[in-house]
């Protein structure tokens, strides 16, 4: 290690068409029968259609609204949120982190794309981009700044860079004038973003 | 390994472009080459790091220049004859050598049980612990040629334990051997003046999940 046999093969050569490699891929993998292309269809489903950021919602709304949820929610977030039947692949182990009054989380995967998959989906382009893993543990105000958040100058910011298995979910403040609403209506509310903490949760116009 | 994919506290990289009403995919190909990572992963012949591994060790060049999915496939192409799942003249021909078909090992019933089931990392402890919340702690100033989570922009760097997460799985060795024993875990929280000097530009501080090998006392 590392890799004196690595990837020589790309270096001399333009990477072809990604959508006619992945299908010649595919076709290869099925004929030699290393996949089954229904289950190709099932992966894609759960995250196209099944899972997404209405998880990560509703187990937000809950803490919001049920104080014995949020205590549980702190002392096991895996087990809290399995409690909605959400968990799995890339949420194995769970912590939520909560904003408060001064104290604003923002997660990150430097190394990677790490992300909380059953309750907030696949992670979004941004998430993933140089700009975004490079800059927010250096700036995140600057970051913030692009997504058009701006929060007051003595507001700490607590960057969680992802370097593990263990996933994130920011627990935005629940916004004032959100008395009445119920779990789901306030659930409505609560953005991808906001958990992610690129975002803060707006009370409703 | 040192390389591009390390990028906390690098410069230059440009503003962050939200994109409004994102798709899930951008093309119906980023959706199959998930898929089919996750689908081959389900063999088993390496585990989650070695993959992680694998995106990180494509030429510098390659990698900066490659979509996220891009890199996913480029890695998966190697893992696949690295391990023996095809050869390098099946995958630049695009035809089956002739041997025996396989049997899939994910097929679609079990979809959505292997999802939901993962892959958990914690073990069982072996040992007491050496740290504790609240200890202050010096991260080791280590610069492997392989796979570490220990990000260079945290090296040699002082902080204090916020959570203490139990044994997991260590990637940075479970990237080279399969069954790589577990280590302590832990949330380990810097100041932004500690990482970056006079020009933290945030009051606040930045936490990044280290093991016990990455650590020592202060």
């Amino acid at each position: 290690m590392p890799h004196d046999d690595h990837h020589d093969d790309h270096r001399h050569q333009i990477p072809p068409d990604p959508a006619l490699r992945v299908k010649a891929l595919e076709t290869l993998l099925s004929e030699k029968g290393l996949i089954d292309p229904a289950a190709l269809d099932a992966i894609i489903e759960t995250y196209a259609e099944k899972v997404g950021p209405k998880n990560g919602a509703a187990v937000v709304a809950r803490a919001w609204t049920d104080p014995a949820y949020l205590e549980r929610l702190r002392a096991d977030a895996t087990a809290a949120i399995a409690e909605f039947g959400f968990g799995g692949r890339q949420g194995e182990h769970m912590v939520a982190v909560e904003n408060a009054p001064g104290v604003h989380n923002v997660v990150v995967c430097t190394l990677c794309s790490c992300y909380p998959w059953p309750v907030l989906g696949l992670p979004p382009v941004w998430y993933k981009s140089e700009a975004y893993r490079s800059r927010v543990v250096i700036d995140p105000r600057g970051v913030l700044g692009d997504f058009g958040l701006t929060l007051p100058e003595e507001t700490e910011i607590r960057v969680w860079d992802s370097t593990a298995e263990i996933r994130y979910l920011v627990i935005p403040e629940r916004p004032a004038g959100t008395e009445g609403m119920d779990a789901e209506a306030l659930a409505g509310l609560v953005s991808r973003d906001a958990m992610i903490g690129t975002a803060v949760v707006e009370a409703p116009a | 390994m040192n390389g591009p994919h390390d990028m906390g506290g690098e410069q230059n990289y440009g503003p962050v472009r939200p994109e409004p009403e994102e798709p899930i995919f951008h093309a119906e190909w980023e959706a199959r080459a998930l898929a089919i990572t996750l689908a081959v992963g389900a063999h088993g012949r390496w585990n989650i790091d070695m993959s992680r591994f694998a995106r990180e060790a494509l030429p510098p060049a390659l990698y900066l220049n490659s979509t996220y999915y891009e890199r996913w496939i480029a890695a998966l192409e190697h893992l696949m004859v690295k391990h023996g799942l095809l050869t390098a003249e099946e995958l630049s021909s695009g035809r089956p050598d002739g041997g025996a078909k396989a049997t899939p090992p994910l097929v679609a019933e079990r979809v959505p049980e292997v999802l939901a089931t993962g892959g958990p990392t914690s073990r069982p402890a072996r040992r007491v612990p050496q740290f504790g919340v609240g200890d202050r702690v010096r991260t080791r100033n280590l610069h492997p040629a392989t796979h570490t989570r220990l990000p260079k922009y945290a090296r040699g760097k002082t902080g204090e334990i916020v959570l203490a997460h139990g044994p997991h799985v260590f990637a940075d060795a479970s990237a080279l051997a399969a069954d790589a024993p577990a280590e302590p875990l832990y949330a380990v929280r810097f100041a932004a003046d500690e990482l970056w000097g006079p020009d933290a530009r945030f009051r606040g501080s930045v936490t990044l999940d280290l093991w016990e090998p990455h650590l020592e006392r202060t």
